[in-house]
């Protein structure tokens, strides 16, 4: 019995080591100036639904990294990853692990909206250096708008309202919309209606499904039975694909087209000939062709052994807004206020093309009309030229 | 809504209801006669999913995939019993939980090791992908409506196994006094393992029919365990009567719900639980 520790000396001891390791946290931070580390935390979904998208955008960002050797204005980069697992809840809990045990200077994360919101609560209140990778919440550079926050993406809003305009154009005049009942949904939505009314359409009837459910059969009925001229939805993962394969299995493919914007990215393998001809529109696709784009794909394709999507894209793109930004002010990280003038200013060459930061901090960009051609989503034609967030609530815009 | 529309929502409520039930139809019999409550049974139904996605894809075809399936999902529905499940019969609800969670955890990570995280389809079988054309512009697929034939068959299958066979006999001793049923020298253990791997296998079943209509794709599994519990709860728990007509009102309350309140869709299916349990607190059924 003597030798074994009891409970209370054992929360003493731990009690004790915590206390050294903060004591003993201090001093790198002081010692450190102008020339240590910059310290980069990553958020992203890691496991779960969305980790491939977060690999994806991790992949992209070192991309970047890689092809300046390694180092932004001369500086080395560390990176501390969080897996955020796509949970709204411990949104704050994660962000905290970064902000406050690691210090980072430069947060880059998420792809889910929900959980994006969360850190934004927090990075608006700690003022480190935040740049959203993915999600499209209106909200990140709308009413919740922050100096110090950025968006490498795209916004729910800005990726569809152009398609609106394209469907009456073809001569749909009535359109039937179709999504879940969540936020990124309506948004979407919202997007997609005004575009479509502006342009004189008329929305028949919108239908909704609680998120995540994916039982569409009674809906396709309703579509059937109302006879739009056109159905415009908002569907993205593995709902997408069931929504793709049911449209066709109900027959309705080919008798009343389909439109979206997320709808066919990485589902094509899984949905086979279903989603043929469907029309999208997004701020990349495939078939691009430009030099950079087809430069950064086959970068892409021998750093990680695998093909690049939207994702991919938008990772790199916020490496490269980074490194505008520190490199503004040759890689003195204190320099808050220099690196966000250098940020806003910032003109990305992307793979996706040229973009510039809207006042809101939101990618001011070409949004694509694709095509669904065997299994790519080939682009078409440009939907909307250098399209802004209306960033609604916004006090920067 | 016309007459004629009526009739085709009438049709995918009681196709969906049917889906519903033979996903719920493992976890109400493995409650009723062994009283586990099995959070785990959505994972069985995804595990159910992957392997008709990769047997369809090694074999070529998905009715071998399927029978591949049945045997191997028994076969760890066996082994899940003796390593895991066996220890729980006498233990709280609360171990239960623990530990069935947990399992969805482990199934979770297993899946994203073995199978990744694609979203992946499956094609409708050569023999049923033909559609039955009801309107001018709209067509039933054949598929949905062999399932529901499939739907019907294991219902009954299950009705003659629990009520007119031997084995079902027994079956039906155990969950009322398994102290008893031992003494007459029964070997209820033996029982127990068997109507686990029919639990699991039921489950899988159903992912592996779904798989076609319904694409394979991460955290299936826990999109289906909630409505699984909505159809055993309104059913009465351990009723497999009872999950059958619960599935049935789910199928139809959700169809209609969606058509008629799409605002509210989300609801109605909770709405009807609560309205269910304020009659009859039990469900509809008390465990038979």
């Amino acid at each position: 019995m003597s030798n074994s520790i009891n409970r209370r000396d054992f929360i003493k001891s731990g009690a004790a080591l915590g206390g050294a390791a903060t004591v003993g946290g201090l001093w790198p931070n002081i010692a450190i100036g102008q020339s240590g580390k910059i310290k980069v935390g990553l958020m992203l979904p890691y496991t779960g639904t969305f980790a491939q998208l977060g690999v994806a955008i991790e992949n992209g960002f070192r991309l970047y990294l890689q092809e300046k050797g390694g180092k932004i204005a001369g500086r080395e980069i560390e990176f501390f990853k969080v897996d955020d697992e796509s949970d709204p809840a411990k949104a704050p809990e994660n962000t905290n692990k970064l902000i406050q045990r690691d210090k980072v200077d430069l947060i880059v994360g998420t792809v889910h909206s929900g959980v994006a919101m969360g850190m934004i609560k927090l990075t608006r209140e700690s003022g480190t250096l935040h740049i959203i990778p993915n999600a499209g919440a209106g909200a990140a550079t709308g009413a919740l708008c922050a100096p110090n926050v950025f968006r490498s993406s795209f916004s729910n809003w800005q990726a569809i309202y152009p398609l609106g305009k394209h469907v009456y154009d073809k001569g749909q005049k009535t359109a039937v919309w179709i999504t879940w009942k969540y936020g990124a949904g309506e948004e979407a939505g919202q997007g997609f209606k005004e575009g479509f009314v502006k342009a004189g359409g008329k929305i028949l009837k919108e239908l909704y499904l609680p998120f995540p459910n994916v039982e569409f059969q009674a809906l396709l009925t309703e579509i059937a039975s109302i006879k739009p001229d056109a159905v415009a939805c908002f569907f993205a993962g593995g709902g997408g694909a069931k929504f793709i394969k049911d449209y066709a299995a109900a027959g309705l493919k080919g008798k009343i087209p389909l439109y979206s914007s997320f709808l066919t990215d990485g589902v094509l393998e899984a949905v086979g000939n279903d989603a043929e001809g469907i029309e999208t529109t997004m701020h990349y696709g495939d078939a691009l062709n430009t030099k950079k784009d087809n430069a950064f794909r086959l970068g892409y394709a021998k750093a990680f052994k695998m093909q690049p999507d939207v994702y991919a894209v938008q990772g790199y793109d916020a490496a490269q807004l980074f490194a505008i930004g520190l490199e503004a002010v040759k890689g003195d990280i204190n320099n808050k206020a220099g690196i966000i003038k250098a940020m806003e200013a910032a003109k990305i060459d992307s793979p996706r093309g040229a973009w510039t930061m809207s006042k809101a901090h939101n990618p001011i960009q070409d949004i694509y009309l694709r095509k669904v051609v065997g299994k790519e989503n080939k682009v078409i034609g440009v939907a909307h030229k250098a399209l802004a967030d209306p960033a609604r609530g916004c006090k920067m815009a | 809504m016309d007459f004629y529309s009526f009739l085709i929502q009438l049709l995918n409520g009681l196709q969906y209801g049917l889906l519903l039930f033979l996903v719920a139809s493992g976890l109400t019999l493995v409650f009723g006669i062994m009283g586990i409550i099995n959070l785990a049974h959505g994972s069985f139904y995804m595990i159910g999913a992957y392997m008709a996605w990769a047997l369809a894809e090694q074999t070529g075809n998905f009715g071998l995939a399927v029978l591949l399936g049945i045997v191997l999902t028994v076969i760890l529905g066996i082994l899940l019993e003796a390593v895991f499940y066996r220890h729980l019969y006498k233990r709280d609800h609360l171990y239960q939980v623990l530990m069935t969670y947990g399992l969805i955890l482990v199934f979770e990570e297993l899946r994203s090791i073995i199978w990744g995280d694609d979203v992946h389809g499956v094609a409708v079988p050569a023999l049923f992908s033909a559609s039955i054309p009801l309107t001018d512009n709209l067509s039933y697929p054949v598929y949905r409506l062999a399932i529901s034939a499939v739907c019907v068959l294991l219902a009954l299958g299950m009705y003659l196994l629990i009520q007119r066979t031997r084995l079902g006999m027994m079956i039906r001793a155990g969950a009322s006094n398994n102290e008893m049923v031992q003494a007459l020298g029964i070997n209820i253990k033996l029982i127990y393992t068997l109507v686990f791997a029919l639990g699991v296998a039921l489950a899988a079943t159903a992912g592996m029919i779904a798989a076609p209509i319904s694409s394979v794709f991460p955290n299936m599994g826990g999109q289906v365990l909630i409505i699984c519990f909505v159809v055993v709860v309104i059913g009465g728990i351990g009723s497999v009567w009872g999950a059958l007509l619960a599935a049935l009102m789910i199928g139809l309350v959700d169809t209609f719900g969606k058509v008629l309140v799409p605002d509210y869709a989300g609801l109605s299916v909770y709405v009807l639980m609560a309205v269910v349990l304020l009659w009859r607190p039990e469900g509809l059924f008390k465990r038979g």
